[in-house]
């Protein structure tokens, strides 16, 4: 076997000047992504990075790997036909709220169902950056934003629940401040055959900041994060002291001194019921019954064929007897001739 | 017996005119196709609603196909009818004003019962076929259902079925009109009908009524023989536009030794090309069928930036709406075939009627300065001709190329003298090599003569680079807000795609001299009504020429040479006055717009009058 030269984070950095605004969430994905890549053992020339529109976006110019900003919500159809006519690459998907969940959701859905073996990258900072600060699809309702003075109207897009009803085969939760969690779940969601989701919860701490600073900061991460992990119960708190049961198919939040952790419901990736309730686990957090945020991998099927698969099996079967005689095929079924 | 006498005729139009559900297109193809196997010149023009099963027996359902063929060189399908076959009266009241006086009604009398009447708003004392109106024409009623009926009374056929072979009676009796073999439907039918034998009998056996029904009636005194066309010589077969512009594409694929992708998403009138390239994949065609038209082009340039001869499809509304990746296409340097049969519009429009009026939206209807390529064909075989063309460019200048049909050329159909593939010009691709740790960094925009970027495919060791939408600096890529930059490469994309003018041949005339009174000069689909009506006014003696554009962006180096060879410039179109705005923007001229937009083609009739009107 060809051996390949190790490569180091540094060789994934591209020669540009990063310039997202310091403080900027996006910088921790950056660096996550360059420390993972060096270790999938794969040349760099053939992890393709494409992007939509939004401040993310900009990430493939920052990859030293092939790559593609293209236009707003569109990654996901671009990414789809790269990957069908070129199977062995390894393609990525940058994209954001903005980009994905509004603007981008009809493609975002379809790839979803289709299934191609890529890797999606979903950063969700709850707010249009690039814009300046407009309220996006992932915002919460009354959100007060230069283009909702009195408050947002419209409901927020559960972007979890929305994958697992897509027909996801791999979703899955991270976020910015958690370096050791971020790199993986991307290593995992690399290692998925068939489209891993995953959605980053990203701090713009320009236009929205603080917006999971419950999540991330030492006095409140441990009450509101639960950390799934497959074959292990769900445990969460402060000091590790509640847990989740489920009664029936109702979650309810029970006191470890009170139960056993034997008792509590141990997280299967691979049950789509259960992750579908645990996506669900959507309250704000300020709600006095709310229910701890689930961070990793909610839900993995490994069992469904991918789209550039079922596309080139097809390919491979029409291809099998050789390249068609193109004059044939010209002349048709029919022919007379002409003295 | 009948005792019908042959008489023998240059050319005949046939319009077959009835229900969506009767049949009547099946009917035309079947026609068409045994009159060009006999070796008439030939060409048909489909017109059927846009609705797939409008509501029965009324003037909205009614679907026409008309076929044009003759001993002599025919180039459209034919400004009026001679023969009409009508199957209800709402087919006749939509279609009598396209017959020429004296020509013959074949009606169906089972279609003009009270029920029928009343569905097309005819008044019940006004039956046509009884009322005395239809004197001046060869009238001949039968009673097709009656007859249909009978002849398969055991067939152990439903009613339903057997009146769904009414259509053969028909064919079977054209087919005795006009001598031809019924061998190509028979084979037709049988394998149509393969895996139902009862309802392949039936077929038949109505095919052979209706011939046996002109040959044993008193009916018909006349049968006509159109003897075959003087046509060069060679190995012909019948065509579809859409069906050509698909082998096209396919040709392109093969002689370029590049996989083709195309993403598509489907709209009449283009979907027929979906439903072509996607039975041949074992010519490495991939077919994408995407969740809206944004996604089938974005695809496609997906697989574009992959290595794949990629191309996008569509009609206007869809075009509309790849407007804006279109953009990014261009700004990659990607190549990328983008197809629009047109149809009318703006909006939903009329999706079954014909229509030029897409060509400044080709031209223009981008955000920016965003140049590309405009060819676009002039008959049904021509879709081969300039959809491979449309790849050549797009793939040896690394550009985004319009190819332009409309919904005419697309459903029509005419005798193709098909080329053999090694006589197809090469088409030259290159990707660039791989490269070293000691080479020098990879220049995504470093440019050729063409002015055209080499095309670096992802995979390839040290050609690691990123491209986008946002602009860049020329060489490097890089992004670049440098406002010299910025014009530098507006000019650029434009200058590269004025160069595409030293790959094209130049213009040449269709007829006439290069210089003279009047100058036709048309585009696209119109070139058979354009042709006729030129032949016409030059057999009249009058100083005319038509020269016929199939590359629009850029135009042919010679074009403004030959516009000012003539006092006067005529630019016929369906749309209201697009290439005629260019035309006199690039070339100063007072080219005279003559326009019709009706969904409807030209007649050369109109044309013909059209000139004189000018010239007087």
């Amino acid at each position: 076997m060809e051996t390949i030269e190790k490569l180091t984070s540094k060789d994934f950095a591209s020669d540009q000047e990063v310039r997202w605004c310091p403080g900027c969430g996006d910088y921790s994905i950056l660096k996550q992504v360059q420390t993972v890549l060096p270790d999938l053992g794969r040349p760099k020339e053939e992890f393709v990075f494409i992007s939509g529109i939004g401040c993310s976006s900009r990430f493939p110019y920052y990859m030293d790997t092939f790559g593609m900003h293209s236009i707003h919500g569109r990654a996901t159809a671009i990414a789809t036909g790269l990957k069908a006519t070129r199977p062995e690459l390894s393609v990525w998907i940058i994209t954001g709220d903005g980009d994905s969940m509004s603007i981008g959701g009809n493609h975002f859905i379809h790839m979803l169902r289709r299934n191609p073996d890529v890797n999606v990258l979903l950063f969700n900072n709850q707010i249009y950056g690039l814009t300046k600060g407009q309220y996006s699809p992932t915002s919460e309702q009354g959100k007060v934003t230069k283009s909702s003075p009195i408050g947002s109207v419209d409901y927020p897009f559960n972007p979890i629940a929305l994958a697992l009803g897509a027909d996801a085969t791999f979703v899955a939760r991270t976020l910015d401040r958690d370096p050791k969690h971020q790199q993986a779940v991307i290593k995992r969601g690399y290692e998925h055959k068939g489209t891993s989701m995953v959605e980053i919860y990203q701090n713009c701490n320009v236009f929205n900041d603080g917006a999971f600073e419950v999540y991330t900061e030492k006095g409140t991460k441990k009450e509101n994060i639960l950390l799934m992990e497959n074959g292990k119960p769900l445990i969460f708190g402060a000091n590790d002291d509640k847990g989740i049961m489920l009664d029936g198919f109702k979650p309810i939040i029970v006191n470890l001194a009170d139960v056993s952790a034997n008792d509590l419901w141990i997280h299967d990736e691979t049950d789509l019921v259960k992750a579908t309730i645990l996506s669900r686990f959507y309250d704000d957090p300020t709600h006095p019954d709310h229910k701890p945020r689930p961070f990793g991998v909610f839900y993995v099927n490994s069992n469904k064929n991918t789209f550039d698969e079922l596309f080139n099996n097809q390919m491979d079967a029409a291809m099998a007897k050789g390249l068609g005689d193109l004059d044939k095929l010209i002349a048709g079924n029919e022919t007379w001739v002409v003295n | 017996m009948s005792s019908s006498v042959d008489k023998e005729l240059e050319s005949v139009v046939i319009r077959f005119a009835g229900d969506s559900g009767d049949g009547m297109q099946l009917t035309g193809t079947q026609f068409t196709n045994a009159a060009a196997l006999f070796g008439n010149d030939l060409a048909t023009f489909p017109d059927f609603p846009a609705e797939i099963r409008a509501p029965i027996g009324t003037l909205a359902g009614v679907s026409g196909f008309q076929i044009h063929f003759g001993s002599t060189k025919i180039n459209t399908p034919g400004d009026m009818s001679d023969v009409l076959v009508v199957m209800n009266v709402a087919a006749l009241k939509a279609n009598l004003k396209g017959l020429v006086k004296g020509g013959v009604i074949i009606a169906n009398s089972d279609g003009f019962d009270s029920k029928n009447m009343r569905l097309a708003n005819v008044p019940e004392d006004q039956n046509p076929l009884t009322d005395g109106s239809l004197a001046e024409y060869d009238l001949k009623v039968i009673d097709v259902t009656k007859i249909t009926r009978a002849a398969l009374a055991d067939s152990g056929l439903g009613t339903k079925e057997i009146d769904r072979c009414k259509n053969m009676f028909v064919l079977g009796l054209i087919y005795w009109m006009y001598h031809r073999s019924m061998d190509s439907s028979i084979e037709f039918i049988k394998s149509k009908f393969k895996k139902n034998e009862a309802v392949m009998t039936a077929n038949l056996k109505v095919l052979q009524a209706g011939w046996s029904y002109g040959e044993t009636t008193e009916m018909f005194a006349n049968r006509y023989t159109v003897a075959p066309a003087k046509m060069n010589p060679g190995v012909y077969r019948s065509i579809m536009g859409n069906q050509a512009a698909a082998l096209g594409l396919v040709s392109a694929s093969v002689k370029s030794g590049l996989p083709l992708f195309y993403g598509t998403y489907p709209i009449t009138p283009a979907s027929d090309i979906l439903h072509e390239l996607s039975r041949h994949k074992n010519f490495n065609i991939k077919t994408f069928q995407a969740e809206d038209e944004i996604a089938a082009i974005c695809s496609s340039i997906g697989a574009s930036f992959g290595g794949n001869l990629a191309i996008t499809g569509s009609s206007g509304p869809g075009i509309a709406l790849k407007g804006e990746a279109i953009g990014l296409a261009t700004m990659l340097e990607l190549p990328l075939v983008i197809v629009n049969v047109q149809r009318a519009g703006p909006s939903t429009g009329l999706p079954t009627k014909t229509e030029q009026a897409d060509l400044m939206q080709a031209y223009f209807g981008r955000n920016g300065e965003c140049p590309v390529v405009i060819l676009a064909a002039q008959s049904p075989v021509d879709c081969f001709n300039m959809a491979y063309e449309a790849c050549r460019i797009a793939l040896e200048h690394m550009i985004p190329v319009f190819f332009l049909s409309d919904g005419y050329i697309a459903n029509g159909s005419e005798p193709w003298l098909f080329p053999q593939t090694k006589d197809l010009q090469d088409i030259k691709v290159e990707f660039a090599p791989e490269r070293g740790n000691n080479d020098d960094k990879f220049m995504p925009y470093l440019r050729d003569e063409k002015l055209s970027r080499p095309w670096a495919l992802p995979g390839t060791k040290g050609l690691e680079h990123r491209i986008g939408g946002l602009e860049k600096q020329n060489v490097t890529g890089n992004i670049s807000y440098d406002p010299n930059n910025h014009e530098q490469m507006v000019l650029l994309r434009q200058e590269k795609l004025d160069r595409v003018a030293d790959y094209i041949p130049l213009q040449t005339m269709d007829n006439g001299p290069e210089t003279g009174d009047l100058l036709i000069l048309g585009w696209g689909g119109t070139y058979g009504a354009l042709k006729t009506a030129t032949a016409i006014l030059r057999g009249e003696g009058l100083n005319v020429s038509h020269a016929h554009l199939r590359y629009i962006n850029p135009f042919p180096k010679n074009l403004g040479e030959i516009l000012k060879g003539f006092k006067t410039v005529v630019v016929p179109e369906l749309n209201n006055g697009q290439l005629v705005k260019i035309i006199r923007d690039k070339y100063f001229i007072d080219a005279i717009p003559y326009n019709k937009i009706q969904g409807l083609p030209f007649m050369s009739t109109e044309v013909v009058n059209k000139i004189k009107e000018i010239l007087a």
